[in-house]
């Protein structure tokens, strides 16, 4: 049967839905309030990402392609879309209250979100090089722009502009791999490039092109060596923001990656295997040193995220079904683990001041145990210590690793968890073993409250079944890979 | 009771867990309620742990009182004891009260510090009861968290230093320890640790970037492992974390780390490492004997020479670890029985010495040797437990002390005769720095001001020390009462350990011809 455009569209239905509800809001702001519709608008647009996330997870199982294969909605796609919707969901709730006391609250913010959330979704579904760039682009527009949202901050519009020459470069590299890989493969479909690769060698030109193409990608997941924009873009842009960095971008670029990976190139594993290895040793590295003269929060975070996209990536190396679940079981918690401690970040303040120095939460342990343990528990967790959630997404990848012949990369990975742990502990030794110093505020909002304590307890409780997280991972992983 | 050793387990954490939501406020009440539910709890497992002890078979060799539940990724939920273990188990149930009742005195946070302890109980108590690869790891590296706390939060002046050490240095060992776990499960297709035991791991000599690994997989895997236990346990030369910790950790920090937290490395050793890599082990046997060795005699003289009273028993813990490394690796009964046996006791001696330190420095707030003497005149209680616990350091005969050591020197001298000669001498150096720490303390003349108005043990103190005594002197006269419960099972550990190896060189003759 002829695929019809009525067909196609309803595949892209999610995509849609949260586009034109995008243009619409934009609309209706522009002409309507203005900034006094903001706060509504976050709303409305977090509650209609919760209800997409919560549509896609219960959407019928199997693969459907649109437009000629461009559009993949598979069980991988729809996990990764589930994890973007849901943190995004997250992290623009979370950002409100932030943001409105500090008049950063204009009603693009969660518009631009959104459309980022369209083209990340784009992104996880891409079949085709075309498709794979068209979202990338519509995330990465949307992120300069809120980078750079509070415009008489230096510091946050040197982030953007950094962010946007960055992104722009690793966009031209990008784009000169895909059109290395169009040459040679003679068509940007997935499905079509594969099939060239199937036949005997892999063309010395086909592997120009995709290296290319992994280094445009590993800017997005911010991999070393191209990590160089992550502290300073997470350092200067306003926190809710770097919240959202942090989180739904950094799993619809991992995901991206492997489809990229498992799709097009699925057969010259070993030949992309020892370049993902080495960009995650060298991430797990980096950042696990680099953050050890941190005092800054924001950066500390930001050379955090670099070394635990390392881990992810150790996943994919293996390259294997179970490497892509071990990775999509790593985002998870990943995400899990910083949207809580973003929600810790969001209510650290002085005098209704944001602080991002680590030495302000000298004895925070004394005035507000609770938060104070429930950031303990994701500080233990991000270093990956048992019993909390965090170790299994180390286990996962560990494993994949040893199971994909990669022992020197999994012995690696340790000894860096290692090194980075000392940070994380550091933090803890502030709240808990410090000197009496200037006082936090003890102001918190109950959303990020919340948001604190839910995520704390999915570490501690999700080890007994993970929230069934597991079986859709491999679920999600076996439509991928096979 | 199906569920004994799950209940047993989480009845502390359990307690912790009312505290940590019910216990409101930081006032004396707050405080005293705080200690009573803590001590209430750690009593009530005790109790309860009897039933274990009491329902344990000691002819049977199998694991006993076994739980087992699906879990995620193919691991399992999987708790049991043998004989190997079991007695691990009552000694954490026995010192938990005593620790929770020395921390009388403590002031400052009081309840943070009872959650702390109670939930380091159930780690512990979850380490020697877990029979899977991965829950073993959860509760042996979870236990860090607490005890980098109660380091860290109670600790003494250098206290930061001490607890990042203690927890950089023990997680660097333990990682490595994971990914040889890893390696395991990829190779034997499972985490169960009985199924473990009968797995035969290769053993074929390879080599890795031009290095000939003899013993091949298994070398490698006990090396992973032997790098986790080796600093747990701590044999020397990777044993620098301890002194810090004990001198920094308060009084019932340091019991619990010298009675229990030491013991988790002997126990993985006779756990995993003996029944695991039976090649792996016999290849590395001389060198861990001869650390062993090292160990007994260099911590004896570094012992000497301390000025501080924690810093002193803390090398004297790691010279009779090195007792204990020895009987496991003699791999004969005598040597794992008495290695076994040596850890019970110095889990009982090592805890009473501390909690004498703790008792004088609760009064005088300091540990310095020198800032004593003559205690004898103002405390001859305190003096005679104190000259109780000093003999049985000593492996005096009559008490406990004397039969671990004796066990594990005749069960070495048979493997390796120069290992036991070197090590015997470190018999007479430990009753040289002993000895010399009780006269310096205890005897002379009553001359310092401010000792002239101490005072003797109290009855809580007291009460304190009376199990420890009963112990140490009941094990001394009638060690049968330990060997009787762990010889069935370490007879059949090391026939287990015999036959493969006897295999192994077998299979490797015959691939020679």
């Amino acid at each position: 049967m002829e695929p019809t455009i009525q067909s196609d569209l309803s595949i892209i239905l999610p995509e849609i839905v949260l586009a034109v509800y995008a243009m619409a809001a934009l609309m209706v702001a522009v002409y309507g309030g203005k900034d006094r519709l903001a706060p509504l608008l976050v709303w409305t647009t977090a509650g209609l990402m919760a209800v997409l996330g919560l549509w896609i997870a219960s959407a019928s199982a199997g693969t459907r392609v649109a437009f000629h294969g461009m559009f993949v909605d598979d069980g991988f796609a729809r996990f990764a879309k589930v994890a973007i919707l849901l943190s995004a969901a997250s992290v623009l709730v979370m950002s409100q209250d932030y943001m409105a006391r500090r008049g950063l609250l204009r009603f693009e913010f969660p518009i631009l979100v959104a459309l980022a959330a369209v083209g990340m979704m784009m992104m996880v579904s891409a079949g085709d090089l075309m498709a794979l760039y068209m979202g990338l682009e519509l995330q990465s527009l949307s992120l300069y722009v809120v980078a750079a949202l509070r415009r008489d901050s230096a510091k946050s519009t040197e982030a953007g502009l950094k962010y946007f020459v960055l992104g722009a470069l690793s966009s031209g590299m990008l784009l000169y791999g895909a059109s290395l890989i169009y040459g040679y493969a003679g068509t940007t479909l997935f499905s079509g490039i594969i099939q060239t690769a199937q036949h005997g060698e892999v063309s010395i030109g086909l592997l120009f092109g995709m290296v290319f193409l992994i280094s445009g990608l590993a800017f997005k997941v911010s991999a070393v060596p191209f990590h160089m924009w992550t502290p300073d873009v997470y350092e200067g842009s306003p926190t809710p923001v770097t919240a959202f960095f942090a989180t739904a971008p950094k799993v619809a670029a991992m995901a991206l990656f492997a489809r990229v990976l498992h799709d097009a190139f699925g057969h010259a594993v070993a030949d992309w295997s020892q370049v993902i290895a080495l960009l995650s040793v060298a991430s797990m590295f980096l950042g696990a040193v680099a953050a050890i003269g941190q005092r800054d929060i924001k950066r500390l975070m930001a050379y955090s995220s670099i070394a635990h996209m390392g881990f992810a990536l150790m996943g994919l190396a293996a390259g294997t079904a179970f490497g892509v679940q071990a990775m999509l079981i790593y985002m998870a918690i990943y995400v899990t683990m910083n949207v809580g401690t973003f929600a810790f970040i969001l209510m650290m303040e002085r005098n209704g001041q944001p602080v991002t120095d680590i030495t302000a939460l000298q004895m925070y342990s004394r005035r507000e145990p609770g938060k104070a343990l429930a950031m303990l528990v994701l500080l233990f967790s991000l270093a990956g210590v048992p019993p909390m959630l965090g170790f299994f997404g180390k286990f996962y990848v560990l494993r994949a690793a040893y199971e994909g012949g990669l022992v020197w990369l999994a012995v690696a990975g340790v000894v860096a968890s290692v090194i980075g742990a000392f940070y994380y502990l550091r933090i803890v030794y502030y709240m808990y073993f410090g000197e009496e110093g200037e006082e936090l505020d003890t102001h918190s909002s109950p959303v990020l409250w919340g948001f604190l304590m839910v995520s704390a307890a999915v570490m501690v409780l999700g080890i007994v079944n993970m929230f069934g997280v597991e079986g859709a991972a491999a679920a999600a992983a076996a439509t991928l890979v096979n | 009771m199906d569920n004994l050793l799950s209940i047993v387990t989480f009845i502390p954490a359990l307690a912790a867990l009312i505290l940590a939501v019910f216990l409101r406020g930081e006032d004396e009440a707050a405080q005293r309620n705080a200690k009573w539910v803590a001590l209430f709890a750690t009593g009530a497992t005790f109790l309860v742990s009897l039933f274990i002890l009491a329902g344990f078979d000691p002819a049977d060799t199998g694991f006993q009182f076994v739980e087992q539940g699906e879990w995620l990724l193919g691991l399992q939920y999987k708790m049991g004891v043998d004989g190997i273990s079991v007695l691990f188990v009552m000694l954490t149930t026995f010192i938990m009260p005593l620790a929770i009742l020395a921390s009388w005195n403590v002031t400052t946070r009081v309840k943070d510090y009872m959650i702390a302890f109670l939930i380091l109980e159930t780690l512990m108590l979850g380490v020697f009861m877990a029979l899977d690869l991965v829950l073993f790891y959860l509760f042996f590296e979870a236990g860090l968290i607490p005890m980098f706390l109660i380091i860290g939060i109670w600790g003494g002046a250098n206290r930061i230093y001490a607890s990042f050490k203690f927890f950089l240095y023990t997680f660097l060992g333990s990682v490595l320890m994971l990914v040889a776990m890893v390696g395991m499960f990829a190779e034997a297709g499972t985490t169960d640790i009985e199924v473990l035991m009968t797995h035969q791991f290769a053993y074929e000599d390879f080599s890795v970037l031009g290095v000939h690994i003899v013993g091949g997989m298994q070398t490698l895997l006990f090396l992973a492992f032997f790098a986790s236990f080796a600093v747990k346990m701590p044999m020397w030369p990777v044993h620098t974390w301890l002194p810090d910790a004990h001198v920094q950790a308060p009084t019932a920090g340091s019991v619990v780390l010298a009675a229990i937290l030491l013991k988790m490395g002997g126990y993985g050793f006779l756990r995993f490492s003996l029944p695991m890599f039976p090649v792996g082990s016999e290849v590395m046997t001389p060198l861990v004997l001869w650390l062993s060795a090292i160990a007994v005699v260099y911590t004896s003289l570094v012992a000497l020479v301390q000025e501080d009273m924690k810093k002193l028993i803390a090398y004297s813990s790691v010279a009779h670890m090195g007792f204990v490394t020895m009987g496991i690796f003699a791999a004969n009964q005598q040597g794992v029985d008495g290695a076994i046996f040596q850890m019970l006791s110095h889990g009982f001696i090592s805890a009473a010495l501390f909690l004498i330190v703790g008792v004088i420095y609760d009064r005088m707030h300091t540990r310095e040797i020198d800032a004593y003497g003559g205690l004898v005149n103002r405390m001859p209680a305190y003096a005679l437990v104190f000259m109780l616990f000093t003999m049985a350091n000593v492996g005096l005969p009559g008490t406990s002390g004397f039969v671990g050591e004796f066990l594990t020197l005749m069960g070495t001298f048979q493997v390796n005769t120069w290992v036991t000669t070197v090590a015997a001498s470190g018999v007479i150096f430990s009753a040289g720095y002993a000895l010399w720490l009780y006269r310096r303390v205890v005897f002379g003349d009553l001359i310092k001001e401010s000792l002239k108005t101490i005072t003797d043990m109290t009855g809580r103190e007291r009460a304190i020390f009376a199990p420890l005594v009963v112990m140490t002197l009941l094990l001394g006269v009638y060690p049968s009462l330990v060997t009787d419960i762990i010889g069935p099972s370490t007879t059949a550990l090391i026939s287990n350990y015999d036959t493969s190896l006897a295999a192994a060189e077998a299979a490797s003759q015959y691939a020679a011809n």
